[in-house]
């Protein structure tokens, strides 16, 4: 009787089971369905508008698939010099940026690696403090405007940014805890000097670190505009993302783009179509190159969570 | 005695050695010294302006000292108090908001058992982050345009009335904060992922073999087990709730929404940069970033208190 009556109970337990983890599994497929159309669908319509007659974005007839398919959006960009500059000066920027971010990076993780280092809880202090603390938008402004007088400078964009504690913590983590003390210690003992070991044993070991790092500094450098839009003035120096501004936000279109159109709403359906190819040709090398680098992306921020 | 002395000398001996091992290092590490003397230590001894009178191509030691005259000045203005209230109210709204929905996504995606639209998922919500702030606000200025913007036709069709969306007050902060969630949400993810990765799959059949349904497997196992990433995530999102996505929130004012989109960080740049006013906006700014260090303090001790996890 009892014997029966366990048994009836696990059944019954078993079968809630069964039910419970299908009910989850169907709330789960949901959210994950609701939360790709959520993010897919802005994407998808930004780039369906981009190729389609300006019109038809306007009044609302670009529904999910381009209408009356057109290049003339990327013709009017490609043909726009400011968008052009704008590319190739964010392209040095961003290329010196990560140059630059990486060797201090290193520079500064290989000796704060090293356990018998003199003063190294100072040291570390003394970064990590800056990370918390900080003087603010206004004496940051007057240092890099007033002191040393880099207004309308293109290092006025490379400078202050060329090296990052943050990077600096996540390589330290990363020799500290994948590349052995023997190591760098047997190569010291054959007459390795400090220099060597770094140039010899620590950046090549750290080469997966040093990709994520670049990528992550690439992203940050190519897309921030608010140092472009304060100090610089010049428009032959200014970076991609001011152009942007200057075109998507304030709407100040080169009269190049408009030059053959004729009829007020005909400009604007072209406004508006300039508007969409600019996201899309802006955005794209960014969103091309991130499958190939997504699993280094991963592993990076993986590595970066391994301690705080 | 003598065991002792020369346990001393020998110390000395070692700590010279050290010393001398350690100068290489310090060679290295002059580049990364002077960046951040310069660039961080130098703005903070700059703060000083907070305190004086500044005036341009004077050093900062001879402009004449005006004590908390600049504090007062702003915590007696009812402009200041109202943008202190906009950045509270927009910082623990983004918080609330924010926080848990890249939780939600990671244990979604971790419990997803088909791996290719695992994948896509992944993928596609990562996407929005190698957007910028630039082409962001723009995307949402034509989303949501009166007569031109794709919400505003979806209005139409359904029968509503069209809104002007970035010109009305009470829409501001529901755009701000989740056009932000749209952006960062499959990126916050990936380290939540990458915590519940690490959770041990003994644990997992264990509770499997005693007939825990998945519901109680997500409650006992995966969530304790990324609740220490979860704390030192909360630590590092409340010490940087004061600054609100400056840059964002910077593009998507205008004349019509200044009076719940300015906060402290835009006020400080308009008042500071665009004003001139560059005394007053630094001692604001120091009030600013009083309350970002007290509260990565506060942040830090309760974590370390309640979770015994902390960031140091």
């Amino acid at each position: 009787m009892t014997l029966q009556n366990n048994n009836e109970k696990t059944n019954k337990s078993k079968w809630r089971n069964g039910w419970d983890d299908k009910s989850f599994n169907i709330i789960i497929m949901t959210i994950l369905i609701f939360m790709l159309l959520i993010v897919l669908y802005p994407l998808i319509f930004v780039v369906s508008s981009s190729f389609s007659d300006g019109r038809a974005v306007m009044t609302g007839r670009v529904v999910l698939w381009p209408v009356n398919p057109t290049l003339e959006g990327y013709a009017a960009v490609f043909r726009n010099n400011q968008i052009m500059i704008g590319f190739r000066n964010s392209l040095i920027y961003t290329v010196v940026g990560v140059v630059l971010n990486l060797i201090m990076g290193i520079l500064a993780a290989f000796p704060l690696s090293r356990k018998d280092l003199v003063g190294k809880r100072f040291l570390n202090l003394f970064f990590i403090f800056t990370m918390f603390f900080s003087g603010g938008m206004i004496p940051r402004f007057l240092l890099i405007a007033d002191t040393l007088g880099l207004m309308d400078n293109p290092l006025a964009l490379i400078l202050p940014g060329m090296m990052s504690v943050w990077y600096v913590i996540l390589i330290r983590t990363y020799i500290s805890s994948s590349i052995p003390d023997e190591l760098t210690e047997s190569a010291e003992l054959d007459g390795c000097s400090a220099i060597g070991v770094l140039w010899r044993i620590i950046v090549p070991l750290s080469k997966p670190i040093l990709a994520v790092i670049a990528l992550f500094c690439g992203v940050a450098i190519w897309n921030s505009y608010f140092d472009g839009f304060i100090f610089i003035r010049d428009g032959r120096l200014f970076p991609l993302q001011v152009v942007l501004r200057n075109i998507l936000i304030l709407s100040n279109m080169d009269p190049e783009m408009m030059a053959d159109i004729r009829g007020a709403v005909n400009r604007q359906a072209m406004q508006h179509l300039v508007k969409y190819a600019v996201i899309v040709v802006s955005s794209a090398p960014l969103l091309l190159a991130y499958p190939f680098v997504q699993r280094h992306f991963v592993k990076g921020i993986m590595l970066g969570s391994v301690k705080g | 005695m003598t065991s002792m002395k020369s346990v001393s000398v020998q110390r000395r001996q070692s700590f010279k050695r050290r010393l001398k091992r350690s100068f290489p290092y310090y060679l290295l590490l002059l580049l990364p010294i002077a960046y951040l003397f310069i660039f961080h230590y130098m703005p903070m001894w700059g703060l000083q302006i907070a305190f004086r009178d500044f005036q341009s191509q004077t050093p900062i030691l001879q402009m004449p000292w005006r004590g908390l005259h600049y504090f007062e000045q702003f915590f007696s203005s009812a402009l200041f108090w109202q943008y202190f209230r906009n950045t509270v109210a927009i910082a623990f709204y983004s918080l609330l908001a924010g926080f848990p929905l890249p939780i939600i996504l990671a244990i979604c995606l971790n419990e997803c058992r088909f791996a290719r639209f695992k994948k896509s998922v992944q993928m596609v919500t990562y996407m929005p982050f190698f957007i910028s702030t630039v082409v962001l606000v723009a995307m949402i200025l034509q989303f949501t345009a009166r007569e031109t913007g794709v919400v505003n036709h979806l209005l139409e069709f359904l029968g509503f009335n069209r809104v002007d969306f970035m010109a009305r007050t009470q829409y501001f902060r529901h755009i701000f904060v989740w056009t932000g969630i749209w952006q960062s949400m499959g990126f916050n993810a990936i380290i939540y992922l990458a915590a519940l990765s690490g959770i041990s799959q003994d644990l997992i059949d264990a509770a499997k073999v005693d007939g825990c349904n998945k519901w109680r497997r997500v409650w006992h196992i995966d969530l304790p087990g990324i609740l220490p990433t979860i704390t030192i995530l909360l630590i590092l999102n409340i010490s940087s709730l004061v600054s609100v996505g400056f840059e964002r929130i910077f593009l998507m004012q205008n004349p019509f929404n200044l009076s719940v989109s300015e906060v402290l960080s835009t006020y400080i740049w308009r008042v500071g940069v665009a004003g001139g006013n560059y005394s007053f906006s630094a001692a604001a700014g120091l009030f600013n970033n009083i309350i970002a260090f007290a509260l990565i303090l506060i942040a830090n001790f309760t974590a370390r208190r309640v979770g015994e996890t902390s960031l140091w």
